[in-house]
C-alpha cells in the first residue's frame, strides 16, 4: 500500500533486503512498502528500489567475493546472500581491447565481457538479485517471459536454488537459448508469437490465479532484477581503478541494463567510492528494432512502439518499458541511441572475435557495430575512455555467423596439398 | 457494441475486484468513458490528465496494440476483449 514514509517499513524489510527501504515510483515518486509488485496505483509508472545507504568503504568491497555479492551492501538482499544457493554471477572480465581500439581510431577501450557468467550472459546478475526477492516473499516458482538468455538464467538459478521453473519465449527463438532454458529443468513454455505477445501474456498471467504465487522475475519481481545490473557498472568502476569511464556503449532491449547502470554510477559517485566527473552514455539498438534509436533521433519523448525484425532477438523489444528513461538518460549525460542493420552486427561480431578473442552473441554485434558508427561518424571521443558492453555469448547465436565462418581450405592431409592451397 | 475489459491487479480495487468486465461502446474512447461511469476514477488511472492514455499503459483491443492501430479511436467490435496491462519489459 502506498505511504509517504520509508519510516513505516518494518525491521525485518530491513534485514531480508538489505539496504532497500522500500519502492519508489519513478514517474510520481509515491512509495511503497518493499513487496512484489511493480507498476505504481497512481499512474503506472515503474517501481524501483530505494535504499538508505550506510557508509560504504572500497575497502570493505575489495575483501568482498569474486563475484557480485562484493557489492551486496547496495543491493536489496540481505547480510548472508553470498552463503545462499545461488550461481554467484559477476566479476567478468574487462578486457582492455587495444587491438580493436588501433582498428577503430580510439585511445583506450575495454570490452566489459559478460559472456563469462555462468549461463553465458549478463541475466545471471539481475536473476540472482530476483531470486533472493522470491526467496524473501516465499514464491516457489520462478518464472520469466524471455528472448532466451533470461529463460536459461531463471531455470539455472531455479536449478541451483532448489525451486520449480516455468518459463515463456517466443517459438522461434535461437536453438542454443531453448537448449539452454531447457537442460536445466522445469517447465520451458515456446509461445506462438513475439516477445512483445510473450510479455503480454506474462503479465495476463500474473493477473490470474493461476500464477499469483508466482515470482516472474521481469514482471512482479522487476523492481529487485533490475537492480542486478548496477552491477555492470561497480564492476567496470572498480576495474577501472574506482574510476568512471568518459564514455559506455550499451545494448537496449527493454532499456533496463541501461538506467541501472547510470543509477549505479550515481550511487558510486554520491557514496564518496569514485570521484565526481561527467560521463557520456550511449544506446545501441538493432535497425530492424530501433524505437528507442528513432524517437532519439526525432527529438521525441515517446516511444512508439514498432514490430521487430532483426537477428538480433535478444533485443527485439518492439515495445521497450523503459525507453523513456534511457532517452532522458543519454540526453541528460550528452550521449545518443543509434543503430546498425544486419549486416552491421555480423561485421561487427567477426571483427570483435578477430581482433581481441571475444565471441559476441549478436546483442554485442550490434553494441560493437554502434561503437563503430559512433567513432566513424565523428560522435564518440576518440581520446576518451571508452567501454563497450558484451552481454552475451557467441555460442548462443552461432547461426547468425555461421557462413560467414567457415574453414579456410578442405584439403587432403598431405604437405603437398597444404602447399598447393597456400602457395602464396 | 458489448465487449469485454479485463482489468489489471492494481486497478481491481475500482472493480471490487473483478478481473473482467462488461463495457460498452464503439470505441475504445467510449468504452473507457462508460467504464468510467461505472467504476468512477478508473478512466483516470489509464488516461493522463490530457486525456491520452498513459505512457506506462498498453491497451489491446482483441490482440492488437491500440498504438498500431488508431489509438482511443480503434473499433471495439461486439464482443471483443480489451485489455489493461502495465508496461512491462526485459527478456
Amino acid at each position: 500500500m502506498a505511504h509517504t514514509s520509508t519510516a513505516a517499513n518494518t525491521a525485518a524489510n530491513t534485514v531480508e533486503f538489505g539496504p532497500a527501504t522500500g519502492l519508489s515510483c519513478r514517474e510520481c515518486g509515491t512509495l511503497y512498502e518493499l513487496g512484489p509488485i511493480f507498476a505504481c496505483t497512481e499512474c503506472f509508472g515503474p517501481l524501483e528500489v530505494a535504499y538508505e545507504f550506510g557508509e560504504i568503504r572500497r575497502e570493505d568491497i575489495e575483501s568482498g567475493p569474486a563475484n557480485i555479492w562484493r557489492y551486496r551492501s547496495l543491493l536489496p538482499v540481505p547480510a548472508d546472500v553470498a552463503a545462499k544457493p545461488n550461481l554467484q554471477p559477476g566479476w567478468t572480465k574487462l578486457v582492455k581491447a587495444d587491438r580493436l581500439a588501433a582498428e577503430l581510431g580510439l585511445r583506450s577501450l575495454h570490452v566489459k565481457d559478460d559472456s563469462g557468467n555462468p549461463t553465458h550472459s549478463f541475466k545471471d546478475r539481475v536473476v540472482s538479485i530476483a531470486l533472493e526477492a522470491a526467496r524473501n516473499f516465499g514464491f516457489h516458482t520462478l518464472s520469466c517471459s524471455s528472448t532466451g538468455n533470461l529463460a536459461g538464467a531463471v531455470t539455472a538459478a531455479a536449478a541451483r536454488a532448489g525451486l520449480d521453473a516455468c518459463v515463456f519465449i517466443p517459438a522461434d527463438l535461437e536453438p542454443a537459448k531453448v537448449v539452454m532454458a531447457a537442460v536445466y529443468g522445469g517447465r520451458l513454455v515456446a509461445i506462438d508469437g513475439n516477445y512483445d505477445e510473450v510479455n503480454r501474456f506474462c503479465s495476463e498471467l500474473i493477473g490470474d490465479e493461476l500464477g499469483e504465487k508466482w515470482g516472474f522475475v521481469n514482471v512482479n519481481l522487476r523492481p529487485f532484477y533490475a537492480e542486478g545490473s548496477k552491477t555492470l557498472a561497480y564492476e567496470i568502476a572498480e576495474q577501472l581503478g574506482w574510476r568512471l569511464p568518459d564514455q559506455i556503449v550499451i545494448p537496449v532491449a527493454s532499456g533496463s541494463q541501461l538506467t541501472k547502470i547510470d543509477k549505479g554510477f550515481r550511487e558510486l559517485i554520491k557514496l564518496g567510492l569514485v570521484e565526481d566527473r561527467p560521463y557520456r552514455i550511449f544506446g545501441a539498438q538493432a535497425e530492424g528494432c530501433s524505437p528507442v534509436s528513432r524517437a532519439f533521433k526525432a527529438g521525441q519523448d515517446v516511444v512508439q512502439p514498432v514490430r521487430p525484425d532483426t537477428i538480433a532477438k535478444s533485443l527485439a523489444i518492439g515495445n521497450p518499458a523503459d525507453g523513456p528513461y534511457v532517452l532522458d538518460i543519454v540526453r541528460r549525460t550528452g550521449g545518443a541511441v543509434e543503430d546498425v542493420n544486419d549486416q552491421e552486427v555480423v561485421e561487427a561480431i567477426r571483427l570483435l572475435a578477430r581482433t581481441e578473442g571475444v565471441f559476441a552473441e549478436t546483442a554485442g554485434g550490434v553494441t560493437v557495430g554502434v561503437l563503430r558508427k559512433l567513432v566513424r561518424e565523428g560522435r564518440l571521443d576518440p581520446d576518451a575512455e571508452t567501454v563497450v558492453l558484451n552481454t552475451g555469448d557467441g555460442l548462443k547465436t552461432l547461426d547468425a555467423v555461421a557462413e560467414h565462418a567457415r574453414p579456410t581450405a578442405v584439403i587432403r592431409p598431405s604437405l603437398d596439398a597444404f602447399r598447393a592451397a597456400f602457395a602464396n | 457494441m458489448s465487449v469485454s475489459v479485463r482489468i489489471p491487479t492494481i486497478l481491481r480495487t475500482y472493480t471490487n475486484g473483478a478481473a473482467e468486465v462488461s463495457g460498452e461502446g464503439g470505441t475504445l474512447r467510449e468504452v473507457l468513458q462508460k467504464l468510467d461511469a461505472d467504476y468512477p476514477g478508473i478512466g483516470g488511472r489509464i488516461l493522463d490528465e490530457t486525456g491520452k492514455i498513459r505512457r506506462f499503459v498498453n491497451v489491446y483491443v482483441g490482440e492488437e496494440d491500440v498504438r498500431f492501430a488508431d489509438g482511443l479511436d480503434t473499433a471495439t467490435p461486439d464482443g471483443v476483449q480489451i485489455s489493461v496491462i502495465p508496461a512491462v519489459a526485459g527478456g
